[in-house]
């Protein structure tokens, strides 16, 4: 009676799906075998594991199925009056406890591979704050920050949604081929958790621990992951994508962010002994305050009550501009405002400062200048 | 058995037990506000409720225990009824043990765990490495790997011979206990006394080691994972010292006014095993906070 | 009134035990039956409550995007869903069967400690006036999830953290205080020649429970005092450069939140253990088995916490100790599901509303508990957790085991309580409205999960969109479905219906079912005798 409705709840779901399904084409039922070999081993587990269970469930249900037909009182039955058994009870002990060995010795093994770093050929230090996932590759003078590049509207329904809605990012992280190489996860404010399923690595980045992980990725290709430990409002809304290359276009892409980040630097240098029009630093102050700042403070600068701060018309953003710019260069700590002198340039924090001095009727007028943040970091050392 | 009784005294009804739930929720609303407050140090209402919500605890419990003690002494709670109370109060004691336990629990996996693996111990030389480099893992952590420094506490001096206060009290209580079986009042009253003296005075060290701790050794509840443990599980000890002792006053007390006798002594025994409870929880936390 | 039922106390307690009337009665009352009443009746309300929150998540979830409610109210909606549901609904659920059932199962005249019984109840509703209170605060309540992971709880969070850990400490205090009164009610009540042995399996399984309870609510209060002080007082339990470990904070959760699970669900075990064998007219196969695993269950539910956190990075032997202590449940709990279907083997079965709901029960359950066993599975728990699999394998054994039994056991006693019978045919639609509607609600959850759908998302991908549809969709309808059992038990309490015999189960067995029903205000004020 119950497989029976089961079925049929089969039925009528697929059935309700089926336009869908045809539609799409992509609807996946199942945990992907992903592109690793330990991705592979750990997919082969889930499959033995569920396999195991669901001839456990279909042995005892239909048992019980069994029972529920035939030994019904309408059927005329009198009731049986045993009520022990020892032999039978020893055996249905110690039968389950053979099957769970048979599952924790492959489990074993898949464990003791997964949680070997050992021998890696590439160290990445990824950090994640809210909302946001930073890369630090160790070996190179790369890094950089990933933020989800799907834009408000589409959030909001303002706009239609796009292909890749919610697992999009600017920068991807790039990883090489055939390369062990290992992640050092960790966290600069809450716990995150850096997932990416076809790797079959998930692992939390807690805030002043570093946790291990590793891959080994076969093919070229784009792989999405998520955040999957909650960390507040935008939990959602810091995806992960990875970008495979074959380890020779690996190394040319490595070298060329290297020169450009090193390019990035010096043109920063000359900026200093510049002057920004204001409505230069206020373009570029509006994109920055949008993709960085806007999460918390929200687009119109009203923040949200009893959680974060609103800057317009209040506060900071229209007080002592020293103590604007050291919160924004060196956040606030134990809260969620973070540093943001690594991640931002020096052009781009005096335009943030400059765009929250003087938007939403913050009329203060003042600019500030990427020499002011120089002079203001040079002070403080 | 011939000595179970065969009729069971239910309670009529009482209003104490709403009393009580008002009084914990005003006092759990208030607290909460009060310590909002407090952090941001703004005026507020939150003591108000406070102060009310443990007033109203002071009426109930008044109340509550001059119904009880009426009844007991009308002889109208029977031997099953004593067993209960008992065995209700043993099993009260065991969560109390248990809530040391979640903080015994943080100190062991501070110092055993958290500390050395910021010292890049077990899976963790990463995190040594490259987030606390100049980081190095002792216990007492006189050194925070933010950088608060501190010092510790010694066991020698102070917290010795508090050591020794409370275990002879037990001592005392013990004799006590024994006066009371006897039946000899006049021991009863001398050794209850001795007892509530010397838990007032552990109380007034320990208060007095926590000026020195603040004052002169920079050591506070802020300062880090050891001061956290050190203050909570002295202070949560210090709670329940100050509990055990206002019930054994209470005792006393009704000594005086000639309650309780060999067969009618269960509020008495609670009150002891509470004592003797505060006594063991204080030897563990000698040894692992102050020695070891 | 009955024979069993002495109306007047004896003389020399000089009390005159009336029935009271009006709100005072319900007010003041020391009697098990009124608090037994209060406490289902809070516990309902709270699952409506925390049911609409849930309702409110589906809608958000209906279809990709942001909709109704910003991320912020989403990740409120979900920690009070869980906390109300969990805090709010299922344990008090439990207590009030307890107050209701347990003397009479064992012969006694009311609870060991009625007073007390009546303060722990009357804790619950300001507990949760303040819990929600909390949510009208700036910044809005707790948004940190059930297991309010620290620092998310700690530094990163509102005011109203404060209001959570108070209240519940409190909640806390409510569970000790009715804990222990079962614990003694169970030891030292038992009617002469009632042996442990002798003791229906619900009064096994709860003092069981209560056990636990004892064990791990001072925990809760103790790791939601260290959240407290490192939010407010500068304590650094859960933060590193303290010399703390936010970690920490997790391990101390799950002692506690482990056993709380198992919390929930050994009463449901007794209440099967009562309705199968009354239904199959035939006597619980294995009880003295049953006993053990039950025991085993609850020894093991202290070794298994960190099956929680096998991606917080913890040492491989660790890992490795969890897994196996995990795995080992399954022992136990599978000789409770065996005994089960033996008992029904070569039975006699009818099946009114109680014994459907046990029979769901059974298959549900096991599909949930099949499911912890895959999580248990450390390597590949890295790819199920945090994502809808886990929601599915707890709803599976939270609603469908803890609420479809205490469902069973609402249909099952209230003749007990009521004097009436339920109505049978809008019984069996309730019944087969909600086995219907869980599993569209439930099922697809194990898949979107698989696919990659991580939890507490108030937004996803395109590719999870059709399954997220249909569960919103039988989210409702099971939430509609529940308003068919509220119509059933309000008949019941306006006694609208066919008068109940004392025993109206054929095969029902137990001390409750010979007093009268609805059973006199006290009852067994001289105890009854057991052979
Ligand atoms: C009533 C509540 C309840 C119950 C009974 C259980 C029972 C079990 N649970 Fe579950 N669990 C929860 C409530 C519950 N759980 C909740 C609320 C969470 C999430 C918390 C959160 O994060 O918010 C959770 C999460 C959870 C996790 C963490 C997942 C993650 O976050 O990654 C794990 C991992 O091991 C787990 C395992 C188990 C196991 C092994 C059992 C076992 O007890 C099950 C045993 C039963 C059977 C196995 C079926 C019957 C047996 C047989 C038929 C015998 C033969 C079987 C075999 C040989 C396999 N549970
Ligand atoms: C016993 C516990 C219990 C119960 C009964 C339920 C019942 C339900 N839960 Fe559960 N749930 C949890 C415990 C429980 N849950 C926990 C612990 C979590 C984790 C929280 C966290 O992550 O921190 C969770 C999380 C959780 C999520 C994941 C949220 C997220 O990760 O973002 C979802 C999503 O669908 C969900 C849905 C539901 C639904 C639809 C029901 C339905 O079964 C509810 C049906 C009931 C009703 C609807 C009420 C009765 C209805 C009426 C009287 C009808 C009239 C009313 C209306 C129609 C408004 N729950
Ligand atoms: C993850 C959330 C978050 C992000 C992203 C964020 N902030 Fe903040 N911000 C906060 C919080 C929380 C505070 C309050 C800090 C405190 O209480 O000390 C704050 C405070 C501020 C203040 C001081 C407000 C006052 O009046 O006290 C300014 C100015 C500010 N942020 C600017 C910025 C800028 C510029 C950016 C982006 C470059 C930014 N914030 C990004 C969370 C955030
Ligand atoms: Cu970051 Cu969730
Ligand atoms: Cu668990």
């Amino acid at each position: 009676m119950k497989i029976k409705t089961k079925s049929l709840l089969w039925a009528l779901a697929a059935a309700l799906n089926a336009p869908n399904v045809l539609a799409s084409n992509e609807l996946r039922l199942n945990m992907p075998p992903g592109i690793s070999d330990m991705s592979q081993k750990v997919y082969d587990l889930h499959m033995l594991v569920f396999y195991i269970c669901v001839v456990i469930a279909v042995g005892v249900f239909s048992v019980m199925l069994v029972s529920i037909i035939r030994h019904r009182k309408s059927n005329g039955r009198k009731p049986a009056t045993f009520h022990e058994n020892i032999k039978i009870e020893i055996i249905w002990t110690i039968i389950p406890f053979i099957i769970l060995i048979a599952m924790a010795v492959p489990a074993t093994i898949t464990l003791l591979e997964l949680d070997n770093t050992d021998d890696s050929e590439l160290s990445i230090v990824v950090t994640g704050s809210q909302w946001r996932w930073h890369y630090n590759y160790l070996d190179y003078d790369v890094q950089f920050q990933s933020i989800l590049a799907t834009p408000n509207e589409q959030i909001y329904g303002r706009l239609p949604k796009s292909e890749n809605y919610l697992h999009e990012v600017d920068r991807p992280l790039v990883l090489p081929t055939n390369t062990k190489v290992r992640f050092l996860i960790t966290s600069e404010d809450v716990i995150h958790s850096w997932w990416v399923p076809e790797f079959a690595i998930k692992r939390d980045a807690n805030p002043g621990y570093i946790n291990e992980s590793w891959t080994n990725i076969k093919e070229p290709g784009i792989y999405r992951g998520f955040c999957a430990e909650l960390c507040g409002q935008g939990h959602a809304f810091m995806p992960i994508v990875v970008i495979a290359k074959e380890p020779a276009d690996f190394e040319a892409w490595v070298h060329s962010e290297e020169q450009r980040l090193a390019a990035e630097a010096e043109q920063e240098q000359k900026l200093l002994a510049m002057e920004m029009s204001k409505d230069e630093l206020m373009d570029l102050g509006r994109n920055i305050y949008l993709s960085q700042c806007a999460a918390c403070h929200q687009p119109n600068g009203q923040g949200i009550p009893g959680v974060f701060p609103k800057l317009a018309g209040e506060g900071m953003a229209v007080g002592d501009k020293t103590a604007h710019i050291n919160i924004v260069v060196n956040g606030s700590s134990g809260t969620a405002m973070q540093a943001f002198r690594s991640s931002l340039s020096m052009s781009e924090l005096a335009a943030v400062i400059t765009y929250e001095r003087n938007a939403w009727g913050n009329n203060t007028g003042d600019l500030v200048q990427a020499a002011d943040i120089f002079n203001f970091i040079q002070g403080e050392e | 058995m011939s000595t179970e009784p065969t009729k069971y005294y239910v309670p009529d009804q009482s209003v104490w037990p709403i009393v009580g739930a008002l009084a914990l929720g005003l006092m759990a609303f208030g607290a909460a506000h009060f310590t909002i407050e407090a952090s941001k140090q703004e005026a507020g209402f939150g003591h108000y409720v406070l102060g009310a919500g443990i007033f109203v605890l002071f009426i109930m419990l008044v109340g509550w225990f001059r119904d009880q003690i009426r009844e007991s002494r009308a002889g109208m709670h029977n031997l099953q009824l004593n067993r209960s109370y008992k065995y209700g109060m043993l099993w009260f004691i065991f969560s109390e043990v248990m809530f040391f336990g979640a903080f015994f629990g943080a100190l062991f996996y501070a110092r055993m765990i958290a500390v050395p693996w910021l010292g890049g111990a077990s899976n963790n030389a990463m995190t040594a490495q490259l987030l606390w480099p100049h980081f190095e893992a002792i216990w007492p952590l006189t050194l925070t790997p933010g950088g608060t420094e501190t010092q510790a506490m010694g066991w020698f001096g102070l917290p010795l011979l508090n050591t020794m206060l409370l275990v002879t009290s037990s001592i005392t209580l013990h004799f006590a206990h024994i006066a009371l079986e006897a039946g000899n009042r006049s021991k009863l009253k001398l050794w209850l006394v001795l007892t509530v003296a010397l838990g007032v005075t552990f109380l007034f060290f320990q208060g007095y080691e926590y000026v020195h701790a603040y004052r002169d050794l920079g050591l506070t509840l802020a300062s880090g994972v050891y001061g956290n443990t050190f203050f909570l599980l002295t202070g949560f000890h210090g709670v329940h010292v100050t509990l055990g002792a206002l019930m054994l006053f209470i005792m006393t007390l009704r000594v005086f006014a000639g309650h309780f006798d060999k067969d009618n002594q269960f509020a008495f025994m609670g009150s002891v095993w509470y004592w003797h409870f505060v006594d063991v929880v204080w030897v563990c936390l000698f040894v692992f906070v102050y020695v070891l | 009134m009955s024979t069993v039922v002495a109306e007047n106390n004896d003389a020399h307690a000089g009390h005159h035990h009336s029935k009271p009337t009006g709100i005072k009665r319900w007010l003041f009352t020391t009697n098990h039956k009124d608090i037994g009443t209060l406490y289902l009746w809070f516990s309902f309300f709270m699952f409506m409550l925390g049911g609409s929150f849930a309702l409110v998540i589906r809608m958000e979830l209906f279809q990709p995007g942001m909709q109704i409610i910003e991320p912020h109210f989403f990740n409120q909606m979900t920690t009070m869903h869980g906390v109300i549901m969990v805090f709010g609904a299922v344990m008090p659920a439990f207590v009030g069967l307890a107050n209701w059932m347990l003397p009479m199962m064992i012969g006694a005249p009311d609870m060991a400690l009625p007073r007390m019984n009546n303060w722990s109840f009357w804790i619950l509703p300001f507990a949760f006036l303040i819990m929600l209170s909390s949510m009208f605060m700036p910044g809005g309540g707790p948004a940190f999830g059930w297991t309010f992971y620290a620092p998310l709880s700690t530094s990163y969070s509102t005011d109203s953290t404060a209001l959570f850990v108070f209240s519940m400490h409190i909640m806390g205090m409510s569970s000790i205080m009715g804990a222990i009164n079962v614990i003694v009610t169970v030891v030292n009540m038992r009617a002469p020649g009632m042996g442990f042995m002798k003791m229906p399996m619900f009064a096994w399984t709860w003092l069981i429970t209560a056990f636990l309870l004892i064990a791990v609510m001072p925990v809760l209060a103790g790791v939601v005092t260290m959240v407290l002080t490192d939010k407010f007082f500068g304590t650094s339990f859960f933060s590193a450069a303290g010399g703390g470990d936010p970690v920490l904070f997790q391990h101390l959760f799950w002692f506690f939140g482990h056993p709380e699970v198992y919390i929930m669900i050994l009463p449901s075990f007794g209440i099967i253990s009562a309705i199968i064998p009354a239904f199959a007219r035939k006597p619980l196969f294995g009880y003295s088995s049953m006993v053990y695993a039950t025991a085993s269950i609850a020894g093991l539910s202290f070794l298994v916490w960190a099956h929680h956190m096998f991606t917080t990075g913890m040492p491989t032997f660790a890992l490795l100790f969890f897994m196996y202590m995990t795995m080992l449940i399954a022992v136990p709990t599978g000789v409770k599901i065996f005994n089960w279907v033996t008992t029904m083997w070569r039975g006699s079965m009818t099946f009114e509303t109680p014994m459907l709901f046990a029979i769901a029960f059974v298959v549900l359950f096991t599909i949930g508990g099949l499911s912890g066993i895959m999580l248990g599975v450390t390597p590949v728990d890295y790819q199920y957790h945090d994502t809808y699999f886990v929601i599915a394998h707890f709803h599976y054994v939270l609603v469908t085991g803890a609420v479809f039994s205490i469902m069973a056991a609402a249909y099952y006693w209230i003749p007990k309580w009521s004097g009436v019978m339920y109505d049978e045919k809008l019984g069996k639609l309730h019944f087969w409205c909600s086995l219907v509607s869980v599993n569209i609600l439930f099922f697809p959850m194990h898949f979107v999960g698989l696919a990659g759908m991580p939890r507490r998302y108030p937004d996803y991908a395109l590719q999870f969109a059709d399954l997220n549809a249909i569960i919103s969709v039988g989210g409702f309808l099971f939430g509609f479905s529940q308003l068919i059992f509220l119509v059933v038990m309000v008949k019941c309490a306006m006694k609208k219906g066919e008068p109940a015999p004392a025993k109206p189960w054929e095969g029902a067995e137990g001390l409750e079912w010979t007093v009268p029903s609805p059973a006199p205000y006290h009852t067994f004020d001289t105890p009854p005798e057991v052979k």
